[in-house]
Order: structure tokens, then C-alpha cells, then sequence
């Protein structure tokens, strides 16, 4: 059988590698997207005391490590039985609030952004980071760069650190923050918010206002409906800290919230023999294999997702965003996976709104923001949303607070088999027999992932906009025929 | 391609925020575009390794290497970019000493395998681990090796400088791209090879604000259960472990600042051969006590004894000596 090995694909996380099979017409039979690295964290996080496991976890992810310190953080608490005190819990949540808007940011203006602000058949060459610059202005660009600064600023007063955050400890914070800190974090957030309605406007006016672009996003090819989860508040609103995690069928129907504790009632993971990485489903569904629907265990916990398994957003200028992309695409659920994109920038203006609320509460400069856990530590599980996906850290420990035992389903691996399914249908759509495979093909292609914005390359968040591709045609024999790369 | 020099970074059995720390330089990195052509780093740009095998030998003059050696194509990466580059530095805690995936180092694969594959909330009730090479109906699809132990860089091919950090601080990357640049223009020498660059002459103490007396402690308190940590006073004195005594300085104590200890992410000190080794030996200084049972009681308060002294060097440390596996034979 033909096949075409798509490898590697950089930009991720270590390296991914899809391969495409092909039938007798040239057809796609079957493609296999498959993760080539382990590192073994759930082994030798064992033994370790359970207050260092967050800044370990932190080093799974350079670019998310606050989404994995805050899961520790909550887990270790748990494991300890002891709630930190409002005041620590709002650090926390102002701390991963900041970088909810610079990973946002990151993503929709350098990794997504460009295949619609240049569009996906601009030149290899302009469709980057650099190029959305050269299309919108510098003064635009200016504004990107100033607010990924402003949300590591903050991450870096109150986490201690700016990559690697070390402050969060069972029971709340080693430190607080002075008037003079709180002033500048406001002052950031006001900006950040600015920010995210600018962004949202940017979106209307160069998408939305687009029909070819639209066309794009809604079309079938991009569409695959399946089950969706995210954690809401008890108003079912989207939070990103605390909370249950909500989970919805494709017609939109909540099939129930699970607290953290309840996760291995809700989800299970696959192991497949050709890829390091697990595939998790909806363990009451159950695994049917690479399909959506309704009867398909298979699920997504993207900003979509989130939206979708949500009843709304606790913010009001985000709020009135989440209405407004329900009501042009004619209702929940959406399963046009690249309307992810915008679902982004409604979180990112979320997060800001909630970063200012926070910054402004009189509690915040308290200097309570540590509670002293009493009670015997066992076990405990502490989820957030991660901005790829919910994020699940699991402890267990000796009477000594000592890990006997750690289980952690991380974000993007939530999407591995949603991912998997969206490159098979876009290379099914895109390649047939007699095509020729052309670049533009393959960022047709790279767009059916990008919309998932996958942490096996959390480092994607930085320069040029596209996952740089090598398709190699070979032929039975395994002899190169053709080979295609597109670069920046 | 210009005739600049060539510049090349890359990540293996990394996490990526040594990319994130060179990118947090902001404005410094077009000082990078000014100077060198980008030959090769996948988080920026898109050469393959194609591109990189196709490269004539030593046309690289710098490559920045992250993250240690945990799959056979780590190794293959290391091995061609040492081939290609004049200057191979061993960047971030990985690349030097292992850094925490390191610690993967005291279990086999086949522990590691166990483990992530029959965790709580995977069904796998046949016991499948990931293969190699696999047959599926379409065809042979394979992924690479997952070797015995995790090695550092100097461990697989020969480094000409090291850069410790979990990850470098930005101001200590723009420091040593200044100076390539002053070595560029003639203004500068390169330091001796196999010197360790990005750090400061003594340790993470020297450079942290905190008061330091006459460490004398009677009791290692876990930081989550002390309520009355004074904000101003040595975290080691208060007996709360922290790493700094044995730490090479650099950082700007970033951590004892925040009110959490230093857990050793800059590597040993000058002079320290054995990070752990040298940790013991401060920890054994500061125990106020002769009686044997006392110091037996005082020494319990350490839970994890290896995991603290070695969380970022194990795979680099003394202890790989007395195993074979661990020296890749």
C-alpha cells in the first residue's frame, strides 16, 4: 500500500509524525498520528514529597507549567485536606488568569491567527507571525507583544518565577502581594482587556466579515461532532480554576458534572501499541475507535469545548462575545472545530475581565494567604483547565505526605484521538486519487490540528505561524517518489 | 542563506521553556537575527533534519542543545549536531546533569512502562506498552526507542560549554550572546572549553536577600506546615531544605525571594563535583547536635533524601558510577 510520512512535524513537544496510507485509487485508507516521546513523570514523581510535585510537574510543559503547578497545587491540597484561605485562592487564580491571556494571545496572533489573517494560500513565506505584523501594522504588533508581556509580568510577581513557577504550596501561597504590585497587576489587566476586545473586533473584521473564510470554518470538512467537556462554576459559567467539569453529548445535552475526585467514573485512557501517548474517552460511552457521534466515548476539552459544555461566561463583555458567536452560528453545540479560534478570544477576554475583578478585590494584598494543613495527608486529585484541555493531577501519599502513587491526564492528550480524527477527514477531503499534493494542501491540512492548538508542542507558542511540514510520497518498495515541505 | 555564522537550538527530552527562556529575551533576539543565520531550531523556524544532515560538517558555529537523552532519536539528533556545530553548549539543566526527567534514572523501563501504562485511570486490561515498530494492517509504522536511562548530553558526545538552569535566566542568555557577539567582532576570547558559562563565581546564598546567621537547626520542617515563616530570615535556618549552599549563583535567588527554597535548578557551584554529595555535607554542618539518636531524629525531617539532593543532577551524579546501565553499557 502507498503511504505518505508526514515527518517530523516541528514545533511539537519532542516530535509527531503522521502517516497516511493509501488505497489502490490513491485514496486515503488510514492515517495513524502518532507521539514518539516519553518521559515518565507519574514514575519518578513517586517518592517525592507531594509539596515538590507541583514545580516537578511544572517541567512536563515549559511553555503551561502554571497550568500544572495549579493542578498540583490543587491536588496537594487535597491530598492534605485543607482549603487555602480566599485570599491565596485568588492569587492563584489571578496569577493563571495573566497567563490564560498571554498563551491565548500567543496562539491566535503566531499560530493560528495568520492562516486567516493572510489566509491559508498566502505565501509560505508571509504566513507567520512577521507577516500578520506586515498585514495589520506594527502598531498592532506592538500591542500583541505588550500584553504576553504584562500577563508574564504578573505570572512573575506572584509565581516567583517567569517560566517554572515555584510559590503555590499545599494550603494556599509562600507569599501575597503589596499595594504597589496590586496597582501594576490592575493596570496590566485594564490593558489586557482592552486587548481582548480588540482582538475580538480584529476577528470579526477579518474573518467573520470574510464569506471565503467563513465558508472555510463552517464548512464539512472541518466538522466533527463528539462529546465535549470543561469546567463551569455552580452557575455552570466557564471557569478555568475551580469548579466541575461539565460534560455535554454532540446534541448539546449535559450528560452531568463530575467533581475531581469522581474523574476515573467519567474518563479512561487507551493504550494504542504504535504511540506513547494514551488516547482518553468517555469511560460510559466507551471506546468505538477514531469516531464522532453520539455513541463514539471519543471527546474534545478545547475553548470550544469549553463553550460548548458551558451555559455561558461569568464576565459581562464576555458573556455578551459567547452570545454573539452562538447566535451567528445558529446555536450550541458547535462543532465546527475551527470556530475554536474565536471561542479563544471570548476566554481571553474572559480572562482578562477576571484578572481585573481579582486585582480590585479589597482582599487581594491580605496577608492571609496561607493556611497551615492539620489534617493526615492520603490522596487527592486537583483539576483546572489547562488553555488545551482539562487538566487532571492525582496524588497519593504515605502518612508523611510522601507520593506513593501519581496519575495525570494532561491537556492536549484529552484531544489526542479528536486530532487524530480531524487529520483523517482533512487528508481524506484533501487527498484523492489523481490530486497532486501541493503546499497548500499540506497547511489545509495543518489546519485541522492547529485549531486544537496542541501542547505536544506547547513550545509552538512563540515565532512563525504554522507546523512546518514534510510529506514523503514513497511507493511500495518504500522509494522515494515525490517529496513536498513547505517552510516559513 | 547569507554568509553570517549559523545559529541552531534544539530540544530533546525537554519540556520546552528553555526556548520560552531564549525567546523571554524579547529585543535581544533580533541582536541574534543581526549576527547569525537560524540553520536550525524547531520552535522558530522550519529546517528538517534533512536540511541539518545535508549541512557540510562544522557549518554550524553555535548550537544551543536542550533537554537530555531519552529516545534513540535524541541520541541521533545529538550525534548529528555534534558533526555539524563548532560550539556545542549543553543548554539547561537537562542537557548538563538530566534535570528532573533524570530522576527516571532510579527505575528500569520496564518500571516506567508498568507504571504509565496501567495507571488508574487506564484501561488496559491485555498489558500494552508502546512498541517500536508495529504491524498494521496498511502497514509497518514505528517510533523511536525508548533507551534504559536517561543520559545528558556530554554523556552521548563530547560538549564544548555548559549552560545550567531549569531554564537559564533571560538576562544570563543575553550575557552570553553578547559575548559570542564580542567573539564575532574580535573583541572577545571564547572561555576554555568545557567551562560553565551563564553563571555567577559562588553560590545561590551569596545572591539572596535574605539574613543569614549561624545555621544551627534542631528540627527539617516541611515549608507547608511552618506558620510563622519570617519573611527576612534564611529559609535553611529556619529549617526549612533549601538548596542554595550547594547551587551555583545566577538566577538572582529567585526562589528564596519568593518565599519557596532553592531546589538546585542551576546546578552544582564551582568547585562542586557531586551536587548531592556537597548538599550532605552542608546539611551535616548545620545539625545542632552530638547526640546520635538526636541527629537520627533530625535527619527523618528529610523525607526524600534523594530526590532532594539530586532532583536536577542524578543522571550526572557520582551514584551512576557504581551502575552499569546508567554509563549506557
Amino acid at each position: 500500500m502507498e503511504r505518505i510520512t508526514i515527518d517530523p512535524i516541528t514545533r511539537l513537544e519532542g516530535h509527531g509524525k503522521i502517516e497516511i496510507f493509501l488505497d489502490d485509487d490513491g485514496n486515503v485508507a488510514n492515517t495513524y498520528f502518532q507521539i514518539p516521546e516519553l518521559r515518565g513523570f507519574e514514575q519518578f514523581c513517586v517518592g517525592r514529597p507531594v509539596e515538590e510535585i507541583p514545580i516537578i510537574t511544572n517541567r512536563i510543559c515549559g511553555v503551561c507549567p502554571e497550568a500544572h503547578h495549579m493542578a498540583g497545587a490543587k491536588a496537594a491540597d487535597a491530598v492534605y485536606g485543607v482549603e487555602p484561605p480566599r485570599t491565596g485562592k485568588m492569587l492563584r487564580e489571578l496569577m493563571y488568569m495573566a497567563f490564560y491571556v498571554t498563551d491565548h494571545a500567543t496562539h491566535f496572533y503566531a499560530l493560528g491567527g495568520p492562516d486567516f489573517i493572510l489566509g491559508p494560500d498566502a505565501p509560505v513565506a508571509e504566513r507567520n507571525i512577521l507577516g500578520v505584523i506586515h498585514k495589520v501594522g506594527l502598531e498592532i504588533g506592538g500591542k500583541v507583544i505588550k500584553a504576553r508581556k504584562a500577563g508574564h509580568d504578573v505570572v512573575e510577581i506572584i509565581g516567583g518565577r517567569k517560566v517554572h513557577p515555584c510559590t503555590s504550596i499545599p494550603g494556599g501561597l509562600t507569599r501575597g502581594i503589596n499595594e504597589e504590585e496590586r496597582k501594576h497587576i490592575e493596570e496590566l489587566g485594564r490593558y489586557a482587556v482592552e486587548f481582548g476586545q480588540f482582538s475580538l473586533q480584529l476577528f470579526e473584521d477579518l474573518v467573520l466579515k470574510n464569506q471565503e473564510y467563513l465558508d472555510l470554518v463552517l464548512g464539512d470538512i472541518y466538522t466533527v461532532p463528539m462529546h465535549y467537556i470543561g469546567l463551569v462554576d455552580e452557575k455552570n459559567k466557564v471557569n478555568f480554576y475551580d469548579g466541575k467539569v461539565s460534560v455535554v453529548d454532540p446534541d448539546g445535552k449535559r450528560l452531568g458534572k463530575y467533581a475531581p475526585e469522581e474523574y476515573t467514573d467519567w474518563i479512561a485512557e487507551r493504550v494504542e501499541p504504535w504511540s506513547y501517548l494514551k488516547f482518553p474517552y468517555l469511560k460510559k460511552v466507551g471506546w468505538k475507535g477514531f469516531v464522532g457521534g453520539k455513541d463514539s466515548g471519543v471527546y474534545s476539552a478545547t475553548p470550544l469545548s469549553r463553550l460548548n459544555a458551558s451555559d455561558g461566561m461569568a464576565t459581562p463583555r464576555a458573556q455578551e462575545a459567547y452570545e454573539k458567536l452562538y447566535d451567528t452560528l445558529g446555536g450550541k453545540p458547535v462543532h465546527q472545530q475551527l470556530v475554536t479560534h474565536w471561542a479563544r478570544l471570548v476566554e481571553l477576554l474572559y480572562a482578562a475581565e477576571r484578572w481585573v475583578e481579582l486585582a480590585t478585590d479589597p482582599e487581594i494584598t491580605s496577608d492571609n494567604y496561607h493556611t497551615v494543613p492539620t489534617q493526615t495527608p492520603s490522596e487527592g486529585v486537583g483539576i483546572v483547565e489547562a488553555p488545551r484541555g482539562t487538566l487532571t493531577h492525582h496524588y497519593w501519599t504515605d502518612e508523611r505526605g510522601v507520593a506513593t502513587k501519581v496519575n495525570l491526564v494532561v491537556g492536549t492528550t484529552n484531544n489526542y484521538a479528536p486530532i487524530s480524527m480531524s487529520i483523517k477527514k482533512a487528508a481524506q477531503a484533501f487527498i484523492k486519487s489523481g490530486t497532486v499534493v501541493t503546499e497548500g494542501l499540506l497547511n489545509r491540512v495543518e489546519m485541522a490540528f492547529r485549531s486544537y492548538d496542541p501542547c505536544f508542542g506547547c513550545a509552538t507558542h512563540s515565532l512563525p505561524g504554522q507546523m512546518p511540514l514534510e510529506v514523503k510520497v514513497t511507493d511500495v518498495n518504500g522509494e522515494t517518489v515525490e517529496v513536498l515541505r513547505q517552510y516559513c | 542563506m547569507s554568509d553570517k555564522p549559523k545559529f541552531a537550538m534544539y530540544w530533546a527530552a525537554s519540556c520546552g521553556g528553555c526556548e520560552i527562556a531564549v525567546l523571554n529575551i524579547h529585543e535581544k533576539i533580533l541582536d541574534v537575527d543581526a549576527n547569525f543565520d537560524i540553520a536550525f531550531w524547531p520552535v522558530a523556524m522550519d529546517a528538517k533534519y534533512k536540511d541539518v544532515e545535508a549541512m557540510e560538517d562544522g557549518s554550524i558555529l553555535l548550537t544551543l542543545f536542550n533537554g537530555g537523552i531519552r529516545t534513540e532519536e535524541n541520541e541521533h539528533l545529538a550525534k548529528l549536531l555534534r558533526k555539524k556545530s563548532q560550539i556545542l553548549v549543553a543548554f539547561g539543566s537537562c542537557a548538563v546533569e538530566g534535570g528532573n526527567p533524570g530522576l527516571a534514572n532510579f527505575s528500569t523501563k520496564d518500571q516506567i512502562f508498568e507504571t504509565v501504562y496501567s495507571t488508574v485511570s487506564t484501561e488496559n486490561p491485555d498489558g500494552v506498552y508502546p512498541q517500536p515498530s508495529f504491524e498494521m494492517p496498511e502497514g509497518t509504522i514505528t517510533i523511536p526507542v525508548f533507551e534504559p536511562v536517561l543520559r545528558t548530553l556530554d554523556q552521548v558526545v563530547d560538549v564544548d560549554y555548559y549552560m545550567p538552569g531549569c531554564p537559564p535566566e533571560s538576562h544570563q542568555i543575553e550575557a552570553v550572546i553578547d559575548l559570542v557577539i564580542q567573539v564575532l567582532e574580535g573583541k572577545a576570547e571564547l572561555p576554555p572549553k568545557g567551562a560553565t558559562i551563564g553563571v555567577g563565581p559562588s553560590t545561590c546564598c551569596d545572591e539572596c536577600t535574605r539574613t543569614r546567621n549561624v545555621k544551627k537547626i534542631k528540627e527539617f520542617r516541611r515549608i507547608q506546615l511552618v506558620d510563622d515563616i519570617d519573611p527576612d530570615l534564611c529559609l535553611l535556618e529556619q529549617g526549612i531544605l533549601c538548596v542554595g549552599p550547594a547551587t551555583a549563583s545566577g538566577c538572582g535567588a529567585k526562589c528564596p525571594t519568593a518565599g519557596a527554597p532553592c531546589i538546585g535548578c542551576y546546578g552544582p557551584a564551582a568547585g562542586v563535583v557531586d551536587f548531592g554529595a556537597r548538599m550532605m555535607t552542608a546539611v551535616a554542618s548545620v545539625i545542632d547536635s552530638r547526640d546520635p539518636d538526636e541527629i537520627d531524629r533530625i535527619l527523618d525531617g528529610i523525607v526524600d533524601p534523594a530526590g532532594t539532593f539530586y532532583k536536577f543532577n542524578l543522571a550526572h551524579s557520582l551514584l551512576r558510577t557504581g551502575n552499569a546501565t546508567w554509563n549506557g553499557k
